[in-house]
């Protein structure tokens, strides 16, 4: 008599050793808090983002060759385009299902960084950086950056009218860096934009190679991280202490959740490639250095970019005729290095302010730590004023305020309403935090009054 | 043959699970506490799946009757979405239903002096037959750096590292005529005065950064260019690069007054980050991040009505890089 199960698991233990590890495994703890799926969201993302990509990379043709179209959509029949944009095309049209699979990317592409953002704002209200798991939080960063670069590339490459005004402004921005910008743009495109032919290979290596290959490792080095050295949980209750972690086991408890979840994401990311047009690309037309168009949006995660090379005052750093630093270094590389930089840094410079060094493994609430959930909530109202004067065109036509109006208001509000919402956010922490303490007091004074009630009745009884 | 008891093993596992609800209490030597059997929960599981199924099918379905042509998109994605839904679905009620959500408690990891200690000693110990160290570590050092740099060194070949000369070129001279998109000479009476135009040099390649100008027609009498620009602008007619000069998108908007009273005068916009440019007095930034005017290609019209360039850009073309604020170089084939 065989036994269907332990037959297996004995011939992987014999040939592997690793019994010990797979019961461990199985029986993982996860504690039982929603926002601690966040992160897993992100991972099934990427996951489709593979997934959909392979199959849209044999189909991609990474070409500036000129071709002329000649396929189902009437609007550009005849048009000379390069046959990367003609691929494209061709996915979207010619081939079945194709448009499905290319809006998913697309959709799965948008709903990543998304995923990302709001993990990190979950880790970073909760405390959940501290000691012992910075290198958790700095890979993550690193992660959500490196996402930034590929979806960027993601767009670039089907040389729409889009992509290349992204691409303009990225070649703008790389050349603004001092001294090395000129030389290492050149270098990059192979000539002054929008460059050589070759480096059509070089954005689709990188998008569909080499990115991915460091995403995924950053990806399991992350994660690897967590388990080792498990998750974070909040004091739900007097067991939950610095030592003991409270969860559910991974087998049985926790593996049907995450599948459902992992559906659940696959599902709606199907469903909005299916039912919700992203990125219209037969619309904007083929590139041409000399075209661009007004209303231009890029995907949600550029915005903040956009919005802070728009933010800036017109100058130029010079020493007379001497150009040093061009204006799109301060709004394309200075703003999101301070952001990122700041980010990395976070988990240090709280640890020198507060003198705290011990290991947290117990969650905060965000009321219980007022500095950083004020400096938190300010850092991101900055980011996001920001974000939103990349949508200026929106705001133009939702509410009929002009640029200039608009201009002068978010550059006033992108330091004043920071600063305020500082002092607000800290005042109400620390008021929920008295708050709290009352409430303690009153349950305390509720406990010992429900037991001399109970002494009472003792004694009273018969 | 392997296969089949691997496959065997598998469907086991899965009647293993709906078949554990026989038996003794939680004390009774088990692993995994016993799940109260739920027979309709597991019809539910049942009929969850097949409708996933179902939707899977109808999408292989959909994709072979129908043409590419015929073939919506929005019935491709319900399909697989709900399928994929579907099955989420039913993992719920897996969770929910037929497993047990047990909490159990453990230690987090903590600190391991003595491993510790041990590494850093099993480190030093092994090099206790090296006697000089800094000689090895900066010979070692070097090896590394060389081969290193030797690692990266073909790519350098990408593009032009030492020489950015190409980023300083532009195809105007003086004489050269300006030609529409359709490579159509432009008459300097074709120029009318609420609109722009986009002109390339004759002959030169039009996607190249140095090639398109945005030419408008002013009343002579509104202009004020900067000093030395006489005679830049016959018939109030001007031109300048396309290409803004923040971060290298397209001037595609002009904006003629439509209302006076809040915009006096024409201006040339880029829609990217809405720089704004007056034509008027050698595109000066008026608004938004430009750090500096749009280069002007001074003009002349020809015996024939022509419009040629009387010489190079103003200045160099395209976003600023470092010391970008000199006159640019003429070669006939950008590079």
């Amino acid at each position: 008599m065989t036994d269907p199960l332990q037959d297996p698991v004995r011939f992987i233990d014999q040939r592997t050793a690793a019994a010990p590890l797979l019961r461990k495994g199985l029986r993982y703890l996860f504690p039982d808090h929603w926002s601690f799926l966040l992160g897993e969201v992100a991972l099934y993302c990427f996951i489709v983002l593979i997934g959909t990509g392979v199959y849209l990379a044999l189909f991609f043709d990474p070409s500036t060759a000129h071709t002329v179209y000649h396929g189902p959509y009437t609007e550009l029949r005849g048009r000379d385009m390069s046959a990367a944009y003609k691929s494209v095309l061709d996915i979207s049209f010619s081939y079945k299902a194709g448009l499905l699979i290319r809006q998913t990317h697309h959709w799965a592409a948008d709903v990543f960084v998304a995923a990302m953002v709001i993990h990190l704002m979950r880790v970073f209200f909760t405390g959940a950086f501290r000691r012992p798991r910075e290198l958790t939080w700095m890979i993550g960063l690193i992660l959500l950056f490196t996402s930034l670069l590929e979806g960027y590339l993601g767009y670039s490459m089907v040389d729409d009218l889009l992509s290349g005004m992204g691409l303009a402004i990225g070649y703008g921005v790389g050349l603004s860096l001092p001294v090395v910008g000129g030389p290492a743009m050149l270098w990059l495109f192979g000539a002054p934009f929008p460059g050589k032919g070759i480096f059509w290979s070089r954005m689709y290596i990188a998008h569909v190679f080499l990115i991915p290959i460091l995403l995924a490792t950053l990806i399991t080095v992350h994660v690897a991280l967590v388990a080792l050295r498990h998750h974070t949980q909040f004091r739900e209750s007097r067991r939950h202490t610095n030592r003991r972690l409270i969860g559910v086991p991974m087998f049985p408890g926790q593996a049907p959740r995450s599948l459902a979840l992992m559906f659940g994401v696959f599902g709606i990311l199907f469903l909005l490639g299916g039912l919700i047009q992203i990125n219209p690309i037969w619309q904007w037309g083929p590139f041409e250095p000399y075209y661009a168009t007004n209303g231009a949006q890029p995907d949600w995660y550029l915005g903040w970019l956009i919005g802070a090379l728009r933010l800036m005052p017109n100058f130029d750093v010079t020493i007379g005729h001497f150009t040093l630093i061009p204006n799109p270094f301060w709004g394309g590389v200075a703003f999101p290095l301070v952001v990122l930089g700041v980010l990395l840094a976070f988990p240090w410079v709280e640890r020198k302010l507060t003198r705290d060094r011990s290991a947290h493994n117990l969650a905060d609430r965000p009321r219980d730590a007022p500095n950083r959930t004020a400096f938190g909530v300010a850092f991101l109202s900055w980011v996001f004023i920001i974000f939103s004067f990349g949508a200026a065109d929106r705001i133009l036509v939702l509410w009929g305020i002009g640029y200039n109006t608009q201009l002068y208001v978010f550059r006033v509000c992108m330091w004043v309403v920071p600063a305020i919402l500082f002092l607000v956010v800290r005042r109400l922490c620390r008021e929920l935090q008295h708050a709290d303490r009352i409430e303690g007091i009153r349950e305390q004074a509720e406990e010992e009054a429900e037991r001399e009630r109970e002494a009472l009745a003792m004694g009273s009884g018969p | 043959m392997r296969l089949w008891r691997w496959v065997l093993a598998l469907a086991a596992l899965l009647a293993h699970r709906r078949s554990s609800g026989s038996g003794g209490g939680p004390h009774d030597g088990r692993i995994v506490p016993e799940a109260t059997p739920s027979p309709r929960a597991e019809v539910v599981v049942a009929i969850l799946l097949l409708i996933a199924a179902a939707f899977a099918a109808g999408f292989v379905a959909a994709y072979g009757l129908l043409g590419a042509q015929r073939l919506p998109n929005e019935l491709l994605g319900v399909c697989l979405g709900l399928s994929l839904l579907f099955v989420a679905a039913a993992f719920v009620v897996v969770a929910k239903r037929l497993v047990v959500t047990e909490e159990l408690e453990e230690e987090y990891p903590v600190e391991h002096p003595e491993e510790q200690e041990a590494v850093a000693r099993i480190v030093r110990e092994s090099g206790s037959g090296f006697t000089r160290r800094r000689m090895l570590v900066g010979a070692g050092g070097l090896a590394a750096g060389a081969l290193g740099l030797a690692a990266i060194t073909p790519a350098v070949s990408l593009g032009p590292i030492w020489d950015t000369g190409p980023l300083d070129e532009s195809p105007w001279r003086r004489g050269r005529r300006l030609v529409d998109e359709n490579d159509k000479p432009m008459l300097a009476s074709d120029i009318e005065p609420d609109t722009f135009y986009t002109a390339f040099p004759e002959g030169a390649d039009k996607e190249f950064i140095g090639s398109s100008v945005v030419v408008v027609r002013l009343s002579p009498s509104s202009l004020r260019l900067p000093p030395g620009r006489r005679g830049w602008a016959p018939y109030g007619i001007v031109a300048y690069s396309k290409i803004c000069t923040h971060a290298g998108c397209a001037i595609a908007l002009y904006r003629k007054p439509l209302f006076p009273q809040v915009e006096p005068r024409p201006e040339l916009v880029c829609p990217c980050h809405y720089s704004t440019f007056d034509p008027a007095t050698g595109a000066a930034v008026t608004y938004g991040p430009a750090g500096r005017p749009l280069p002007q290609l001074p003009l002349m019209v020809d015996a024939a009505g022509y419009l040629r360039a009387a010489g190079n850009f103003s200045e160099r073309v395209g976003p600023g890089w470092w010391n970008v604020r000199r006159p640019p170089t003429f070669v006939r084939t950008p590079s």
